[in-house]
């Protein structure tokens, strides 16, 4: 790796981290000091497989092609507006969207893991958002699981020949759901119910946050969607250094 | 941009924007809280009265909770640099674009 490219590195976890710095109350992680210390250390020491290889994935890519930073740049960027945004519900409460299937359909899951983490350590320091106990839960439920689905889903919708923008729609929409899902199946694992366990608590938690959380996924398909048109029509190039489009 | 997808973008963001606006008029009065303040009166109705046993460092180094204009002041900083990042990019590609169309007719 050559000097510049390892500048490179350092100034995208920079950009990552700056933007990390500003806070986001009332989203959905879990809350600091709310899970009991051995869930709080199995879920950290889970995340850090996903985060080494998302380190070395999003070396490799911008020693593959340097300008791939433009578009990492921008994943990065519309997963900051995207989560700045507390969103009305039908249900009355407010919840904010996650804006990683962008990042996951373009760079892959575990390149977005870094992003997350980074915004995720950030909040709980600075922000009092989420929290430095939970960050291994939280980094997990955020910045890996949805993300994987994401990816998972769209690499799926393409070999099955399903239409371009339906499968980015559907991709970022059941990603941002996922991600809602772990996190309460997190909670549920160690808030079991006294009656019915895990599995009573699990709908009792996901009671709170799908309703809330299903128009919202649904917003953020649609905005991830605009933000691939608008690509898809300026940055041709770009994207098919991050392959996303096939070269002509 | 081709015009269909012009439309395209038109429509959905019209959807977005109707998404958004019905909730806050559909059901009047309704608090829109987080929802994680709901998902903390779930943990302790489970498990009885819950004392966290950490708290957020910002919080223990200002000795109480983040203002609530702080807070919004930093949504809106938060929100500004991402857009400030994502225009100026955008605002790249299409000059570029541009630039070369040109490049190809001459």
């Amino acid at each position: 790796m050559t000097k510049h490219q390892k500048k490179l590195i350092v100034l995208s976890i920079a950009f990552a981290a700056a933007f990390g710095i500003v806070p986001q109350v009332n989203a959905m992680h879990i809350m600091e000091g709310y899970l009991p210390l051995g869930f709080c250390i199995g879920w950290g020491v889970i995340c850090v497989p996903f985060l080494l290889s998302g380190f070395f994935s999003i070396q490799k890519k911008l020693k593959a092609n340097r300008k791939n930073i433009t578009l990492l740049a921008m994943a990065g960027a519309f997963v900051f507006v995207i989560s700045s945004l507390k969103i009305p519900s039908v249900t009355g409460s407010c919840s904010h969207m996650t804006g990683t299937g962008l990042g996951a359909i373009l760079f892959g899951p575990s390149a977005v893991s870094i992003l997350g983490i980074i915004v995720l350590i950030f909040q709980a320091i600075l922000l009092a958002h989420g929290g430095l106990t939970t960050l291994g839960a939280n980094t997990f439920s955020m910045a890996i699981a949805g993300p994987f689905v994401s990816y998972g889903i769209f690499v799926l919708l393409k070999k099955l020949k399903v239409n371009r923008r339906v499968s980015v729609f559907l991709a970022a929409m059941l990603g941002d759901l996922f991600t809602y899902c772990v996190t309460s199946v997190q909670l549920a694992l160690a808030y079991p119910s006294s009656e019915g366990g895990v599995a009573a608590s699990a709908v009792k938690f996901l009671g709170i946050f799908a309703p809330t959380q299903l128009p919202l996924a649904i917003i953020e398909g649609f905005l991830t969607v605009i933000i691939m048109i608008t690509l898809e029509n300026y940055a041709q190039k770009e994207l098919k250094d991050t392959k996303y489009l096939e070269e002509a | 941009m081709k015009k269909k997808d012009k439309k395209l973008i038109a429509a959905i963001l019209i959807v977005v924007l109707l998404m958004i606006v019905i909730p806050l008029f559909a059901l009047k009065g309704a608090e829109f809280g987080g929802s994680d303040d709901a998902g903390s009166q779930v943990v302790e109705e489970i498990s009885g009265d819950y004392e966290p046993w950490f708290t957020p460092i910002l919080e223990t180094l200002i000795d109480g909770e983040l203002p609530g204009e702080v807070e919004s002041l930093m949504f809106c900083v938060q929100t500004g640099i991402g857009v400030g990042i994502i225009a100026f990019l955008m605002g790249r590609f299409v000059e570029r674009k541009k630039w070369e169309d040109k490049k190809q007719e001459n």
